[in-house]
């Protein structure tokens, strides 16, 4: 029958029993991840400090390990865009996946070369920025949420100089609307100049056909999306190489 | 006939045991199939599956693996529940009690917490599994977003968690975390615009969240509801979408 189905080229079933195939499977990874985790229960345990005390913070006051990524993010922007709009855009942008990669190759099978672009944003997103913060917040950061190598004592005096200045007063803006106006104008043009080079980078290693398949909501999603994970580098970049604090700055809101 | 096949013969031909089993055990395709269908548990499976579906080095086990890891919080947290009183008066004595006096109380507060930091490395990892096999591909987007919700529930769940031990780490880790909300805009007094929409430290997101301006007792009754009840109430709802739909949609795989 196989032999049959294979010369009319019709599809051959390759699906095998469920029991005792996969069963059988998932009953002994259970077992041993459930006999690491008691190993690991018994010999290690969980934390316990002194009884909550309101009034004695300590310092420095660390959020779950899986948050620090986020208040790493704090070091280069305000809570309301580190801590809410961001996190937000995080979710709503891992939502908006399916919808915006068109892509039908590569579905149910490891291929990195039909997905190339794909699958290396997914890292730089993931990998590269979320779990690196992760690491930053956790491993080196101390008292004051200064910078600390893991094996440096953690001082708690020790004194950084605040030397950050806004980016409009490192160009010679000293007027009050005159920085707004410029913080203003800086980031239109990043976003502007962010999704210009996104499309043209799409169209080159994408083409036009592709462009025009995508369509215009898609393109637009996926570059402001895009164009807005990669402020969290340039951010970063400015903070550590120029000292830069704010890039807009208003009596409302600071960026 | 020996006496051990016939007390065998008649205790599986017996009226009590045909009610509970439905079909025998010897290995025929048929109970293979009957042995999944037939079984409320194992139903979450299809009774046939593609071969490459089933190799580990295509799903990694993670998405199975954080279904049982919130069966084991579900298991030593109910078991943790007896002896714990979500009272900021007694919350850390508990723990002390529990900790100390209770037959294996630490070592159930062990794998309670240590299989809820599992659960969130695996959904991760599940995640990014399923990113790189294209599984979220149709017809498989809207499972995908469940998916979704569900990441930002296990981690909602574990956070929630994490204040009830009353201790220094629980409430300033939760101080830290939950500072965020004050700076949401319009609806936290800290954020861009929350004059305009009048709030203040006693009336706004984190107010909300906390039960007041201030972390305390309300809180830890608030997170600990929201923790033992209404978040795995909706994380079990999601799971059973997201289950339901793999099922339905079938694993993805490369197509024959």
């Amino acid at each position: 029958m196989a032999e049959a189905a294979r010369e009319r080229r019709l599809p051959l079933d390759d699906k095998i029993h469920t029991w005792p195939h996969l069963v059988r499977g998932e009953f002994l990874v259970a077992l041993f991840v459930i006999v690491v985790l008691s190993l690991w229960s018994i010999t290690i345990d969980a934390p316990l400090e002194e009884p909550a005390n309101p009034t004695r913070t300590p310092n420095p006051s660390k959020a779950p390990w899986y948050f620090l990524g986020l208040q790493e993010m704090l070091v280069y922007f305000d809570p309301w865009h580190a801590g809410v709009v961001l996190p937000s855009l995080i979710i709503v942008g891992l939502m908006v996946i399916p919808f915006i990669d068109i892509n039908p190759k590569g579905n149910g099978y490891y291929c990195f070369k039909d997905r190339k672009y794909e699958i290396l944003t997914f890292v730089l997103g993931f990998h590269v920025l979320w779990v690196t913060m992760i690491i930053i917040g956790t491993f080196f950061r101390g008292p004051g949420w200064n910078l600390f190598w893991p094996w440096q004592h953690w001082d708690p005096h020790k004194v950084v100089a605040l030397t950050n200045v806004d980016l409009p007063y490192l160009f010679g803006f000293r007027d009050y609307w005159w920085s707004a106006a410029f913080g203003l104008v800086v980031i239109g043009a990043y976003f502007v100049f962010g999704v210009v080079a996104f499309y043209l980078w799409v169209l080159k290693v994408k083409g036009r056909e592709f462009l025009e398949r995508w369509g215009m909501v898609r393109f637009t999603i996926t570059a402001a999306l895009f164009v807005l994970m990669l402020s969290l580098p340039a951010k970063m970049f400015l903070r550590l190489v120029f000292n830069v604090k704010y890039i807009l700055v208003t009596p409302w809101i600071n960026v | 006939m020996s006496l051990l096949d016939k007390i065998k013969s008649d205790i599986v031909e017996s009226h009590v045991w045909k009610a509970i089993f439905r079909h025998g055990y010897e290995d025929t395709p048929r109970n293979r199939v009957m042995m999944v269908t037939a079984n409320v548990f194992l139903h979450l499976h299809p009774a046939k599956v593609r071969r490459h579906a089933v190799r580990m080095r295509f799903t990694w086990c993670m998405g199975g693996l954080t279904f049982l890891m919130f069966l084991v919080t579900v298991v030593t947290g109910i078991y943790l529940m007896f002896y714990y009183r979500p009272v900021a008066e007694y919350a850390y004595a508990d723990m002390k009690y529990l900790e100390f006096d209770m037959p294996f109380g630490m070592l159930m507060r062990n794998m309670h917490r240590w299989s809820a930091h599992a659960m969130i490395v695996f959904v991760w990892l599940h995640m990014f599994r399923v990113f790189l096999t294209g599984s979220y591909k149709p017809p498989r987007e809207f499972n995908w977003i469940v998916g979704v919700l569900l990441l930002v529930l296990t981690l909602l769940l574990s956070f929630t968690g994490y204040l009830l031990p009353w201790d220094q780490l629980a409430i300033w880790a939760v101080t830290v975390g939950s500072n965020m909300a004050r700076a949401t805009p319009l609806l936290g007094y800290e954020g861009p615009f929350a004059d305009f929409v009048g709030a203040n430290p006693i009336y706004d997101a984190r107010a909300f969240l906390f039960g007041g301006g201030e972390i305390g007792p309300h809180t830890l009754l608030r997170f600990y509801i929201l923790h033992c009840i209404f978040i795995p109430l909706v994380a079990s709802i999601l799971m059973a979408v997201h289950f339901w739909r793999i099922r339905r949609d079938g694993f993805s795989g490369p197509s024959l």
